[in-house]
């Protein structure tokens, strides 16, 4: 017996209420995420994520209250990210009750960032985002994989397996590895992308972007993903908890 | 009710203790302040981050003397995470060496894994006649989120005390997970975050232990 690979749903927040649209462009309201963050709970999610959609444009005391309230009633972990540019960013999210928190764009811009969230509040609760997505135009990256601002719309040349070498080395305590090609296209995780990060960190791996069917969840634990995430495929019902776990015992991998 | 204070020593996620003890039906204070955490039926110590920087938290509200004080006099204490490890003798992380409080011999550590941290569900080996465990199925899974622990037990065993409860996990390798002894408490685990797993610990420790 060892440490169960965890199933996360996300809960994309807009103003304080979950939304969820292709791509992040076309936003659906799918419901209030204090009640929602409980009913994943009782089906079993090993932890939440929120994910503040609107960061940049305000609505950051909405989102406090809303990880709050969350934090009142559900008992399990809370990752929040979104618009999380300085430790007091951090610091606020933490004391509303969130257990971790994910940095994206702010990194990007000065990677430092992440080391000195991490020394002073602890890796452990400090996680690296990574928006990839094969490069489409210009040079290509090492790994062919770049890392990507505005929900994938803008390239950075940046590799995004470097760059999540490198959060790690910056003392990250995990990486959220979102494929931006697969996001929204229902056609199972980016494998490659995963075995690629895989192999070069050793801080766990949660793979995002592209579930749309049982099937697809036990190869992203095969290609090394510690975790498996996922939004609009649990929050329209379309799969369960349950479901997602029945399938990967089936596959002879550990789940809670 | 149980009068409980979560020492607040500028460490982590205090809420989720509070709330989480509250669930389970205790009066919960989240507090620095020394003759309340002298005073309460029950103190929880949580703790993130790193052991020295903790301990340096902890010893700026005069920890040490509370949890010294208390357990002088048989009262409850429950250390959480690194509230757990600071209990023993010291900290290694990084090559920084770190004195912890020295309830118990033993080094807290990088655990040897090829995954680290060690976040997520995972299960416990608790001995018979735990009381923190009783009534939980030998396949429950508590949450972790540590890469640091304590990898040998030193205590040696001898006629004169009665020998700690000692509770392992296994990632990588085993290490400590929990700790029972007498008025001492400790999970490696949070408990707060282990969803109806980790508020039936809790309340198998308000009700058995601090009584």
């Amino acid at each position: 017996m060892g440490v169960a690979v965890r199933v996360i749903p996300c809960l994309d927040v807009d103003a304080g209420r979950v939304v969820k649209g292709v791509n992040f462009q076309e936003l659906r309201d799918a419901g209030d995420p204090v009640e929602m963050a409980a009913v994943y709970d009782a089906e079993g999610a090993d932890e939440l994520t929120f994910l503040d959609v609107t960061a940049s444009s305000g609505e950051r005391a909405t989102m406090i209250d809303v990880v709050r309230r969350t934090a009142e009633q559900v008992f399990i972990p809370l990752t929040v990210g979104g618009g999380i540019r300085t430790p007091e960013d951090v610091d606020r999210m933490l004391r509303a009750g969130a257990d971790k928190v994910s940095v994206n764009t702010a990194a990007i811009a000065r990677p430092e960032l992440l080391g000195e969230m991490a020394r002073r509040f602890g890796s452990q609760c400090i996680v690296l985002s990574v928006d990839a997505r094969r490069v489409k135009e210009g040079a290509p990256t090492p790994s062919t994989f770049e890392v990507t601002t505005h929900g994938g719309r803008t390239g950075t040349g940046i590799d995004a397996v470097e760059w999540a070498a490198r959060g790690q080395e910056l003392g990250v305590g995990e990486i959220l590895l979102n494929s931006m090609d697969a996001d929204g296209t229902r056609a199972g995780f980016d494998l490659e992308l995963i075995e690629k990060v895989r192999r070069v960190v050793d801080v766990p791996v949660i793979a995002s972007g592209g579930a749309g069917a049982l099937e697809h969840f036990p190869p992203a634990i095969r290609a090394g993903a510690d975790a498996v995430l996922a939004a609009s495929v649990f929050h329209f019902g379309q799969l369960r908890i349950g479901e997602v776990k029945d399938v990967l015992r089936a596959d002879h991998v550990e789940v809670r | 009710m149980s009068r409980i204070v979560v020492l607040d020593y500028g460490s982590g996620n205090l809420r989720s203790a509070e709330r989480a003890l509250r669930r389970v039906g205790a009066d919960v204070t989240v507090t620095s302040d020394f003759d309340a955490a002298c005073d309460a039926d029950g103190l929880v110590v949580p703790g993130v981050g790193a052991f020295a920087h903790c301990m340096e938290g902890l010893n700026a509200v005069r920890g040490p003397q509370i949890i010294g004080r208390r357990l002088a006099g048989g009262r409850p204490v429950l250390g959480i995470c690194v509230g757990m490890q600071v209990l023993f003798e010291r900290g290694v992380e990084f090559g920084v060496e770190a004195d912890g409080c020295g309830e118990w011999p033993g080094t807290v550590e990088r655990i040897k894994a090829d995954v680290l941290p060690h976040m997520g569900w995972n299960t416990v080996r608790a001995p018979s006649g735990s009381t923190l465990f009783a009534g939980l199925d030998a396949d429950t899974r508590f949450y972790f989120v540590h890469s640091f622990g304590v990898r040998r037990w030193e205590l040696e065993e001898s006629h004169a005390i009665r020998p700690p409860l000692v509770t392992w996990a296994h990632h990588g390798e085993d290490f400590v997970a929990g700790v029972e002894n007498g008025a001492l408490s400790a999970t490696q685990f949070h408990p707060e975050k282990s969803g109806d797993a980790g508020a039936q610990l809790l309340q198998n420790w308000l009700r058995d232990v601090v009584g």
